[in-house]
Order: structure tokens, then C-alpha cells, then sequence
């Protein structure tokens, strides 16, 4: 079963507190991030914590991705080298905006795999957060078979455009369904912007359920207490996997009979339908709502 | 090995606040201030040798207050102000 992402929590690299935690409350992914939440005097010290964190902490399943700061500061390529080192899972690139970009980062990540003799073992995703990085997400998406997902990053891009962020989001919609549809088209993850107003979960919920019918694989959070709503909403719902499981017996029996094309309740049954519904049995077991073994 | 005063670390909860300072007598001297000292000092002064001794820095005196700072992260700290003290860094330029 592919990896879900619904949850990417942000935790500042130079915090060693929570960097210890984080695991337990249960997010898909951890971003230990050395960028934007470190300020330039902490860079080194923050550089340590991380790698320090990453090959002592038992993070368990949890994806560990690190945020490094881009090639052209005098931090990133020793931010490179210590987190391949550690053996993180992902490196992010902030505020990635042509494909080139990328092509360094994977250069540069490669160089320190050869030295320990694990080329091809650690992940790219890209940040987009400027206008230019939207007009180029297809081509970012596929610069590197190293990269596995695309983000939004909201208040960057928002200030690139000359614009506010609004409760409505409506300076986002081109963004967020670009991401979407270049991280489709490239067979990769999309994952939304982070919401940063922890006092208000409805407001927050409503953005999660609309981000979720817009197709993201998940949302970049900033709070343990944001994780329960995001799974929640993404989490099947009861109708869903019954229908999905009809579909997916229908199919079996389908096939055993040797015949191509089925209906199920009158509508026909064709390829992208049974996809779908294989990818809602399997978030309803990592959601915890169906077990293994009641689907075979 | 010749260095200059250094600080790394905060005294937030988890953390630890690592001052380093030359010495002039041979041998690490640790001032340990922690409120497990008595459960785990000695094993917060073996891992501060331990890094110090792994960066070549056998002499020095070593001021640390601990705030239930993880193995990972004395090291990281420690590591932090023997780079800062000595301008050495340990990941490539």
C-alpha cells in the first residue's frame, strides 16, 4: 500500500523538546525544518540538533523529512550533508521555483550518498511559493524520479502576488489546483499550505474538507491538535467503503467468470472506478476503520 | 588545541546551555547544573567527554546547565560550542 500523507507536522529544528515528541502524536510525517523558523545566528546549532535527533530518536513509521535552506545560502549544501548522513527519509526544498533547482539539490544529495554507499535512498519534495514556481510545478514535479511530492507554501506565494490571504482563499485557487493536477500528472504527492490560526478548528476544518475534495493527499500542519481533523476528514466514510467493497467483490467474481466489463447497482464498473475504490479500502485500513485481514 | 569562549543551547525544557571555555590544566572540567544530576550526572558528563574527546578537544573547562536534555541532544549542543569555540566545523565547506 502506498505511504499516506495526510499529516506533515512542522517542528522547528531548533527546538530539542519537541523534536523528541513529536512522534507520539501520531502525524504521517514530521518536518524537522532548518529554514525559515531558524534564525541565521542558530543555523549551525540547529543543524546539529536535527542530525543528532534523526539517528537517536526511534521515530517509529513516521516519515522524517527535513526542511533544509536553499543551495544558493551558505547553509544548505553542510544542511545536505548532515541530513543524508542522518539518514532522513525526504529533504524539502523551500521555495523551489524552476526544475534546475532541484537537479542541483539531487547533485548534491547524490555526492554524499556515493560517500556512504546508498545512492537513491533519500526523497526530494519541492516547496512552490512564488508565481514562477506555479508556471513551473509540472517540470519541478518531474525534474528528479527522487521526488516524491509538491507542496504550497501560502504566504510566500502570496506575497509574491502583490495579495492577502483571506479566509476564503480565493487568492489560492490556481495554485492549489495547479499543485494538484502537475502532482497528478506526474504520479506524485500534493500536499496543501499550513493554517496557523489554532483558535479557530472550524474555520480550519472547512478548509481541510474543501483542500480534500480538491485532491490533495494531505496537509502540512503545525499543531498536534490539527491531526485528528485532518484524518478524520480524509477518512472514508461509512458509505464509501461499502460501496467500494461491492465494487471490489463484483469484480473478483467478475473475473473468476472470465467476463471484462460488469455493472454494479446499474452503472458500469470500468478501470479508474475500481482504482478508486482499491485507494478507499487502503485509506480505510491506515485509517484504522477496516482491518487487513476483513478484506481479503 | 587553541579556542575561544563559545555558548550553545537555551534553557527551554529538553534542552541544555553548554559554555566552553579554554583551560589551564589538562583534562575536562565539568560544572554540571541539572535537576537529575544525582539519577543521570554522570552520564551527562560522559557524554559531553565523550563528544569533546571525539573533536579533539582534551582541555577545557565546561559549564552546563541542564534542563532534561536527551543523550542527542547534549551532543548536538556540545558539538555546537566546540565548532563555534575552535571555527572548526565538522560538515564540509
Amino acid at each position: 500500500m502506498e505511504r499516506l500523507r495526510r499529516t506533515m507536522m512542522f517542528v522547528p529544528g531548533n527546538n530539542p523538546g519537541m523534536m523528541a515528541d513529536a512522534h507520539i502524536y501520531g502525524p504521517d510525517s514530521i518536518m524537522l525544518d532548518l529554514e525559515d523558523s531558524v534564525t541565521m545566528a542558530e543555523k549551525d546549532t540547529a543543524r546539529l540538533l536535527v542530525y543528532n535527533a534523526l539517528k537517536s530518536v526511534d521515530y517509529g513509521d513516521t516519515e522524517m523529512v527535513v526542511r533544509i535552506n536553499p543551495l544558493n545560502t551558505p547553509y544548505g549544501k553542510k544542511d545536505i550533508e548532515a541530513v543524508v548522513k542522518a539518514g532522513v527519509d525526504v529533504i524539502r526544498m523551500p521555495k523551489t521555483e524552476t526544475a534546475e533547482e532541484v537537479i542541483e539539490v539531487e547533485r548534491e544529495i547524490e555526492r554524499v550518498e556515493k560517500e556512504l554507499g546508498c545512492v537513491g535512498r533519500t526523497k526530494i519534495m519541492a516547496a512552490i511559493e512564488s508565481a514562477l514556481g506555479i508556471c513551473n510545478a509540472y517540470a519541478i514535479a518531474t525534474a528528479s524520479p527522487r521526488m516524491m511530492g509538491i507542496a504550497l507554501g501560502a504566504e510566500d506565494y502570496c506575497a509574491n502576488l502583490k495579495t492577502q490571504r483571506t479566509p476564503d482563499g480565493d487568492e489560492l485557487r490556481l495554485a492549489r489546483e495547479t499543485i494538484v493536477v502537475a502532482a497528478r500528472a506526474a504520479g506524485i504527492d500534493a500536499l496543501d499550505t499550513v493554517y496557523s490560526n489554532l483558535n479557530d478548528m472550524e474555520t480550519f476544518r472547512k478548509e481541510v474538507e474543501f483542500i480534500h475534495r480538491l485532491g490533495f493527499d494531505g496537509k502540512s500542519i503545525i499543531n498536534p491538535r490539527q491531526i485528528e481533523v485532518v484524518n478524520e476528514v480524509f477518512a472514508p466514510t461509512e458509505k464509501a467503503i461499502e460501496k467500494a467493497r461491492t465494487i471490489l467483490a463484483a469484480i473478483k467474481e467478475a473475473e473468476k467468470k472470465g467476463s471484462g466489463v460488469i455493472a454494479v447497482n446499474g452503472k458500469m464498473v470500468d478501470r479508474p472506478v475500481v482504482i478508486r475504490a482499491q485507494r478507499t479500502i487502503d485509506l480505510a485500513i491506515a485509517s484504522g476503520i477496516l482491518k487487513e485481514e476483513e478484506v481479503k | 588545541m587553541k579556542f575561544k569562549e563559545s555558548f550553545a543551547g537555551t534553557l527551554e525544557s529538553g534542552d541544555i546551555l553548554v559554555r566552553l571555555l579554554p583551560s589551564d590544566k589538562p583534562g575536562l572540567t565539568i560544572n554540571l547544573e541539572s535537576t537529575v544530576a544525582y539519577q543521570f550526572g554522570s552520564q551527562i558528563k560522559s557524554v559531553i567527554k565523550e563528544t569533546l574527546e571525539n573533536l579533539g578537544i582534551e582541555s577545557a573547562v565546561v559549564d552546563v546547565t541542564d534542563k532534561g536534555a536527551l543523550d542527542c541532544t547534549i551532543r548536538a549542543r556540545v558539538t555546537a560550542a566546540a565548532v563555534r569555540a575552535t571555527g572548526k566545523d565538522v560538515w564540509a565547506d
